[in-house]
């Protein structure tokens, strides 16, 4: 197990924003902060409620931006990807068929749902990180760890 | 003058300033986590490889501590500041749709390290495997309003 309690007090910290941006869109607009509902409400529903959702989604690629200027630690250097392109292709399309197929990813279910004791949530985020660690044991001990 | 209650309080342009500004937010939380990093993503799922990186629990716990107590405060206001009403799941029932949907996506996000915040927050660092990722991963979504329409015809 690698112990490394700064990037732990960071993951903490992150999390904490996560969840306070999160508790902003219920406070201030009502909603709940799914990535994957917001993107895909704005990719497949053009009638109403499409605009606050394209606006969620420049504010996150506008802050990622930002990243790259005054943390640029957050993202990986390109030697770091060790994927191929057909992995990811696939990886893509498992996460953004799965995503929808089962109203919500990380932040809807994982952070919203669970702390809202939604059975629902707790149902898909058991589901998804077994499935997450099922495949990532399965690359590491059958493919050796790049795919 | 009567104005419906409805009508009063919904104030879209400011819904719209505050989706962007959550939107920032949540996108430096996640640069900040360490969920921008897929071999970081990749090495917390993966815990029998002898090098299991635990931190990104943090990530689920600090999310948790904090939606947990402001979910709770919040949803004691009748209405939101800027929304007529609260917009919140209101399912119960666990689904064949639910359990299969949550197997795909953690099966995408155990392959490729990412989940659609990060790689969309990721976008801008203009590196060819997230722009890939992306690009299946809205293909995907797409994909999935199909199926579901043809399905339901």
């Amino acid at each position: 197990m690698i112990v490394d309690t700064t990037s732990w007090l960071l993951a903490l910290l992150g999390g904490a924003l996560l969840g306070l941006a999160s508790v902003a869109l219920l406070f201030f607009n009502g909603r709940i902060a799914g990535i994957s509902g917001i993107t895909g409400g704005m990719l497949l529903r053009p009638q109403g409620d499409t605009l606050w959702r394209a606006l969620f989604f420049s504010g996150l690629i506008i802050g990622g931006l930002i990243l790259t200027f005054v943390y640029p630690e957050a993202f990986p250097a390109a030697a770091d990807f060790n994927r191929s392109y057909p992995a990811l292709i696939i990886a893509g399309l498992l996460v953004g068929f799965g995503t929808r197929m089962g109203s919500g990813c990380t932040s809807g279910h994982g952070i919203c749902g669970l702390s809202r004791l939604s059975r629902r949530s707790f149902i898909a985020t058991g589901g998804f990180m077994s499935a997450g660690a099922l495949i990532a044991a399965i690359v590491t001990h059958v493919f050796g760890g790049t795919i | 003058m009567q104005y419906d209650t409805v009508e009063k309080k919904e104030n879209k342009v400011a819904q719209y300033g505050a989706a962007f500004f959550v939107g920032l937010l949540f996108a430096l939380g996640l640069g900040v986590s360490g969920m921008t990093l897929p071999s970081k993503v990749i090495g917390f799922l993966d815990f029998t490889g002898g090098a299991w990186d635990p931190a990104l629990a943090f990530v689920m716990l600090g999310g948790v501590l904090v939606y947990a107590v402001g979910f709770r405060v919040v949803t004691k206001r009748e209405t939101p500041i800027f929304a007529a009403k609260f917009s919140l799941p209101t399912r119960t029932d666990i689904d064949f749709r639910l359990m299969g949907g949550a197997t795909l996506f953690g099966l995408g996000w155990g392959l490729g390290g990412f989940c659609p915040g990060p790689a969309l927050t990721s976008v801008t660092t203009f590196a060819p495997q997230v722009l890939v990722f992306v690009t299946a991963m809205f293909t995907g979504m797409l994909l999935f309003a199909g199926a579901d329409k043809a399905l339901k015809r």
